[in-house]
């Protein structure tokens, strides 16, 4: 079983929200649960976690380079290349590695077979454990540009069986696709602003192009209007939990502590969660 | 024209609420909201769109069910997972499809991959009160928010050189990555709005680190100051260690988030808010003037 909680805009309370109820889950059933930190970008979940006996590991993706001294500048490479990662000069190339979507195609069509792929690295895999609950983070390098293979790299970390909760990117892109990639259900989190509302049009609208059971909880529901309430019931999506804004949760997230003793509203949220994913039907 | 850049890394801090209430007090300025996947910033700046554009960007790949003949060739290739097996033939999983091209390239039967151009969003130019705002929807599922941000900036200095703008502002998508890069190049200041928690001064710090990668001045600005104000000091002493001006401070007002809800700026706030706001615009457009 696999729960992501997304938002579509950012700051909403993903990570107060997954934390939590990875915390609460792990805490009913001791090493069966994973937390996963699938915003690769700003990882911020170990903030609150604070894993120990961490290990981390480098990942990289494949990048073409050349085999000396077979080029002969033809450019086929060139002009396969759909992100233009790729710039053919006389008898030799020059890759721009941070546009390179490792598709391999320039490998394949190079007549002289002047190609070959090497490992770049591009970020780092950890892995710890929390009291009972697994952490499992992505971390892309400063500088880099692309961060969808180390997402599908950090959910593929994950162990097999668990239950796991993933803490997705915002906006509605690729990052967050392939964060949403084997959910079975998908957490909503928003807040009743006009851009609380418009961003999650956006993500409901992604979870019903991509096929997955939603549900949502509106955080700081009493500041800003009822605009998201409505939207949620003309489109039936279930809001399952309201959390008013309390000056608690803001000072333990200013802390990097999980709520869950000093707001009440937080943990009734966080037990509905869990009561929606032990119903056999689960959310339409 | 200066172009001036906001970004958080971390997300809801404050970007597009402070980007628009510094489109008001610039007096004139183009606005562009290059945070394309959840575009916010028209909310704020009303005004008069012009028709919608198509943004195209890339190609997506098409397999003729009368000509596969199920070798499976593609599917082994993608290296995307966008070839999926329907009975006893091959279809592209358009979600997933990058349009590299690669399934074209292995196909042995001829003509029976086809690649057809993308429609990856829609962008419109706004009029507002104070100057132009340019604006885009990238589409459900899309990845081509850097491109997309390319051309929205270069059609927004196209259009600001046009009207003698004194301004670009930038309103920046959250994140490290490629739309953020897209959006930070050669940009006279950047200004990181943060706010005082453990996120937000860990989101920030890898922000200054970007800014560094890409040689580009940046400022601080922190949002709610006074909600943790233990954190606020500390997230200071980190940017004067590295030499990073705090340009404003602005404090937690939680009628912020009901005029937003009204369409009404933060100016609209309590006056210490308002006024704090006025004072962070003038420190960073005196910072953009200085260079």
């Amino acid at each position: 079983m696999r729960v992501a909680f997304a938002s579509g805009k950012g700051g909403t309370g993903k990570t107060l929200l997954s934390t939590a109820f990875a915390r609460a889950l792990a805490d009913r059933e001791p090493g069966r649960v994973a937390y996963v930190d699938a915003d690769v970008e700003e990882p911020n979940g170990h903030l609150f976690l604070h894993p120990e006996k961490v290990t981390t590991t480098r990942f990289s993706v494949p990048i073409p380079v050349l085999v000396d001294g077979r080029c002969r500048g033809c450019g086929a490479c060139q002009r396969f290349c759909a992100w233009h990662a790729i710039i053919a000069l006389r008898n030799r190339v020059m890759v721009l590695p941070e546009l390179c979507h490792a598709c391999g195609g320039c490998i394949q069509i190079c007549p002289d077979r002047a190609l070959r792929e090497q490992m770049r690295s591009i970020g780092s895999l950890s892995f710890g454990t929390t009291g009972g609950l697994a952490w499992h983070s992505g971390r892309l390098d400063v500088g880099e540009a692309r961060s969808t293979p180390l997402v599908s790299a950090v959910l593929e970390s994950a162990p097999e069986g668990a239950l796991t909760v993933v803490d997705c990117p915002p906006g509605t892109s690729c990052p967050v696709l392939a964060a949403l990639e084997g959910a079975d259900r998908v957490v909503l989190v928003t807040e009743p602003t006009p851009f609380g509302l418009h961003d999650l049009d956006l993500a409901i609208r992604l979870c019903r192009v991509l096929g997955l059971p939603h549900v949502a909880v509106l955080n700081r529901a009493d500041l800003g209007d009822g605009g998201v309430r409505d939207h949620l019931a003309e489109n039936d999506v279930p809001l399952v939990a309201e959390i008013p804004f309390e000056r608690e949760i803001a000072v333990a997230v200013s802390e990097g502590r999980i709520p869950l003793a000093d707001s009440p509203a937080l943990k009734e949220a966080v037990e509905r969660l869990i009561e929606l994913l032990e119903s056999p039907g689960g959310p339409s | 024209m200066k172009q001036i850049a906001v970004f958080s890394g971390k997300g809801g801090t404050g970007k597009t609420s402070l980007v628009a209430s510094f489109a008001a007090l610039a007096r004139r300025a183009v606005a562009v909201d290059t945070d394309v996947d959840a575009a916010n910033l028209a909310l704020l700046l009303p005004g008069e769109d012009t028709s919608e554009k198509a943004f195209y960007s890339g190609r997506r790949a098409r397999i003729d069910p009368e000509r596969c003949t199920g070798c499976g060739a593609c599917r082994d290739a993608c290296r995307f997972g966008a070839v999926r097996a329907v009975g006893t033939r091959f279809e592209i999983h358009t979600i997933s499809c990058e349009g590299c091209g690669v399934c074209g390239l292995v196909c042995p039967v001829p003509d029976t991959i086809t690649f057809e151009d993308n429609l990856a969003g829609t962008w419109r130019i706004r009029h507002t009160a104070t100057g132009l705002l340019v604006h885009a929807q990238l589409g459900i599922a899309q990845d081509s928010s850097g491109k997309l941000v390319a051309h929205l900036r270069r059609e927004a200095e196209t259009l600001g050189e046009r009207a003698q703008m004194p301004y670009l502002l930038i309103d920046g998508p959250p994140g490290i990555g490629c739309p953020v890069h897209a959006a930070i190049g050669g940009v006279d200041l950047v200004v990181a709005v943060t706010e005082p928690s453990v996120s937000g001064e860990h989101d920030l710090i890898r922000l200054l680190d970007l800014a560094e990668h890409f040689r580009r001045p940046i400022s601080v600005v922190i949002n709610k100051a006074d909600l943790a104000p233990k954190v606020s000091t500390r997230i200071r002493r980190v940017c004067h260690g590295r030499g990073v001006p705090v340009l404003g401070e602005i404090p937690f007002d939680p009628l912020v988030p009901r005029l937003l809800a009204q369409g009404r700026l933060p100016l609209d706030a309590r006056p210490a808010t308002a006024e704090a706001i006025r004072e962070t615009w003038k420190a960073v457009s005196e910072a953009t003037e200085r260079g």
